[in-house]
């Protein structure tokens, strides 16, 4: 080809569009990458002794001395371990058998429809839902007792915040089922699941069985990363440890937030060598998992080269179903209890239900809640914003270039949501702390949009990129330009996808714990940290009204989302669906 | 005059040429491009128009009259376009549609709204302005299509077999519609199609593409 024919379409790209679209990558990328880099280093220098703000001027080991002797410290670092992948490999198989058995079904469709919603609730609201319901005096306790139980007070288990970390893992599936079971469908789409299940039936293999061989490998190549997101985050989650975790010793990441806001700032060094130790564990939590890919893969070709046919799955099946509607009924049922709990006046154990209401505790709490609501609300708004934006000048750029950036870009995208959050939040609020920008609005934006920014990309990529582009180019013909196109024809037609990202973004913002703690300095609360650091005190009635707005905040976000489009093309059948 | 001329156009798909074609066509007339599917005759008509993909590569220069499309961006170049699928902007109503391809000197949303219902009327669509387009027949969607495209006073009418989906005794129908439309607005016409009655029906030239040599 002679060189000439590189000439093509130069003029199109040219446009104010284009040019402002040229930022989005680069932007995005310095978002995602820039904090994450120099905040490992960030924790990289005081993990050795280098803090001269805190007097550590040369290179030294001490921290990890410090951080080695501590007692327990073994024991933490393996509970995060065993805690990640144990509650993450669950999750995974309650989904995967789940699929198999039931996706197409009228069954699925409707676990699906109470699961979906579920992901909008922050982890911490969750949790303590979890924590209401399978505490001692819990919701679960009162409806067996006297009952069943014969219990007239509550019975000294420690069922709560047990030292094997079972009731964080059993935390932690609820809330990540959820997760997995979207990433999972949303991948569904790349195997013909009628086709492959009558294939596999007329050859004689049951519904598991014949989605396991054929369908699976390619599947879980799709969410691979997002399964490795969860495995980082249950091996290095706070909010949810600190609730429903064990105390004596607790995780690791518990453990080194305790060090990083301890009053002995000499602390912050060992709190910094062991956040090396926190990424590690995650590192050796991923190489663990990845020996269990493969074996689990043989597995699957040894069992298909024999022609296992699992012909008689109906129980595993039904198991499945079970697990999953049992989950979301957890997450629901801990909802209703916070909701009673933040209305309710005398309830004696074991009454099912409070005697009496009350609105005091909402009355009392209302104004101490205001501030932190609005920090909550403005932040989440406006990290959503940028994200928003910034996700849409990287799609109108891949449109432009045809590039997507493939893997590669995919993996950037999932950095911040593998990397330990501890790893380089801690770097990065010793970087802040040395330029006065920590405690700064503008700095908890910046924190939140690191982890707003990938979920609202992963949310928008795909129907921003399913868009007809003849339409664009129908309109290009009737003169229009680019910017007015944009306005007037894509953004509107995409109004529901482009909507429930920002809802997704939104509820990511509004569950943020462990960066609203280190980069507001404690000094910008939200209603996530107020919530969490509550507790530790019983105070249920006021654990309940942080809670319940938690959750109420993304709910709220997603029926706008819903709601407005609507609303909005009510006469547009097409736009409907 | 708004003469159509295509002067050495080639196109290519990495190392792969995909047709190379030079060619008049005078106001009221059509030019014919048949091929298979996967020759790129729809690629001819997304680089006059200005929206070829980035993984194509083409060159070659399209003139309208004196002015050399190839220099513009895609907005300025007025190339009407009908594809397959009417592709009416779901989000807008009937009348919505057509009057945003109303020129911009046409000022006032009730006078622009009115154009747009004179647009409807001429080609049967009178007093359909208030419909969704989602509940419009797919020859009625096809009538607003055209409408549409007329009413953005266009220097020609590209059409990428835009009555391939339609029923036989409605394709006659539209076809003869859309060509008499073209012809009396003097319009040069591309057509694409691998339709020998499409071919027939518009008469003029018609070019095959994509033969294997």
């Amino acid at each position: 080809m002679a060189p000439a024919l590189r000439r093509r379409q130069l003029i199109q790209p040219q446009d104010g569009v284009a040019r402002v679209a040229r930022l989005g990558p680069p932007l995005t990328l310095a978002i995602l990458a820039g904090p994450i880099l120099a905040g490992l280093a960030g924790t990289l220098l005081p993990a050795f002794g280098y803090l001269p703000a805190l007097g550590g001027a040369r290179l030294t080991t001490d921290a990890f001395a410090a951080l080695f002797a501590a007692p327990g410290i073994t024991r933490s670092a393996t509970l995060s371990l065993s805690t990640g992948l144990v509650s993450a490999g669950l999750s995974l198989l309650i989904v995967m058998v789940f699929v198999a058995g039931w996706a197409g079904t009228r069954s699925f469709a409707r676990v699906q429809a109470m699961i979906s919603p579920l992901l909008s609730v922050p982890h911490a609201a969750a949790a303590f839902g979890f924590a209401f319901l399978i505490a001692p005096s819990g919701l679960l306790a009162r409806l067996i007792s006297p009952g069943l139980t014969g219990w007239t007070r509550p019975p000294d288990l420690l069922v709560l915040n047990d030292p094997a970390g079972l009731a964080l893992i059993a935390g932690l599936v609820v809330k990540e089922v959820p997760f997995l079971l979207l990433v999972t469908l949303a991948a569904l789409p790349q195997v013909r699941l009628r086709e492959t299940r009558a294939l596999s039936a007329a050859l004689g293999y049951g519904r598991i069985a014949g989605f396991l061989y054929l369908a699976w490998p390619a599947i879980y190549r799709q969410i691979r990363l997002a399964v490795f997101a969860v495995i980082a985050f249950a091996a290095s989650v706070v909010d949810v440890a600190i609730i429903l975790g064990p105390g004596t010793p607790a995780t690791l990441a518990v453990r080194l937030v305790g060090w990083m806001n301890d009053a002995d700032l000499s602390m912050r060094f060992v709190a910094a060598a062991g956040a090396l130790l926190q990424l590690a564990v995650v590192l050796a939590a991923l190489l663990i998992w990845i020996v269990i890919e493969i074996a689990f893969a043989r597995l699957r070709e040894v069992l298909a080269a024999r022609g296992t046919r699992l012909r008689h799955d109906a129980g595993l099946r039904h198991a499945a179903l079970g697990l999953m509607t049992l989950s979301g009924g957890i997450v629901l049922a801990g909802l209703v209890a916070l909701g009673l709990w933040s209305v309710a006046g005398l309830w004696p154990f074991p009454q099912p239900l409070p005697s009496t209401f009350m609105l005091k505790p909402w009355m009392e709490a209302l104004p101490r809640v205001a501030g932190p609501l609005a920090t909550t609300l403005a932040a989440a708004a406006l990290s959503t914003l940028i994200a928003i934006l910034l996700t849409l000048l990287c799609l109108m750029r891949e449109g432009d270039t045809g590039r997507s950036g493939g893997r590669k870009a995919l993996a950037f995208i999932y950095l911040p949501l593998i990397v330990p959050q501890v790893a380089f939040l801690f770097g990065l609020q010793f970087l802040f702390l040395s330029v006065g920008f920590v405690a700064s609005f503008s700095a908890l934006v910046l924190a939140h949009l690191i982890f707003v920014l990938p979920y609202v990309f992963l949310s928008l990529s795909d129907p921003w990129r399913a868009f007809d582009r003849r339409y664009e180019a129908v309109a290009a013909g009737l003169g229009k330009r680019r910017l007015r196109t944009l306005l007037a024809i894509r953004l509107p037609m995409l109004a529901r996808p482009i909507l429930t990202a920002a809802a997704v973004g939104f509820a990511v913002s509004v569950g943020q714990y462990l960066p609203t703690l280190l980069i507001g300095a404690g000094r910008l609360p939200t209603i996530t940290t107020e919530a969490v650091a509550l507790a530790s005190g019983g105070a249920r009635r006021t654990i309940g009204i942080y809670a319940f707005l938690q959750m109420l905040l993304p709910a709220i976000g997603f029926a706008i989302a819903i709601c407005v489009p609507a609303l909005l093309f009510r006469h547009r059948r097409a736009m409907q669906s | 005059m708004n003469r159509l001329m295509l002067d050495a156009i080639t196109i290519a798909l990495g190392q792969r040429a995909l047709l190379a074609i030079s060619a008049r066509v005078e106001p009221g007339e059509t030019l014919t491009v048949m091929g298979p599917s996967g020759s790129g005759k729809s690629t001819l008509l997304a680089y006059i128009g200005g929206f070829l993909a980035p993984e194509f590569a083409a060159s070659g220069r399209v003139f309208s009259g004196d002015v050399e499309l190839t220099k513009l961006p895609a907005e300025d170049r007025h190339a009407g376009l009908l594809f397959q699928d009417p592709l009416l902007f779901p989000h807008m109503s009937v009348a919505g549609n057509v009057a945003f391809a109303l020129p911009a000197r046409i000022k006032g949303h009730a006078v622009r709204l009115e154009h747009a219902e004179a647009a409807l009327a001429d080609v049967g669509l009178a007093s359909y302005g208030d419909r969704d387009p989602a509940t419009l027949s797919g020859g009625q969607k096809a009538r607003v299509a055209l409408a549409r495209t007329l009413v953005s006073e266009p220097r020609m009418m590209l059409l990428d077999e835009p009555f391939s989906k339609l029923d036989a005794d409605l394709r006659a129908q539209i076809r003869d519609l859309v060509f008499a439309k073209a012809r009396a607005a003097m319009l040069p016409v591309i057509l694409v199609t691998h339709d020998e009655a499409d071919a027939n029906a518009a008469g003029g030239q018609v070019v095959t593409v994509g033969e294997e040599a």
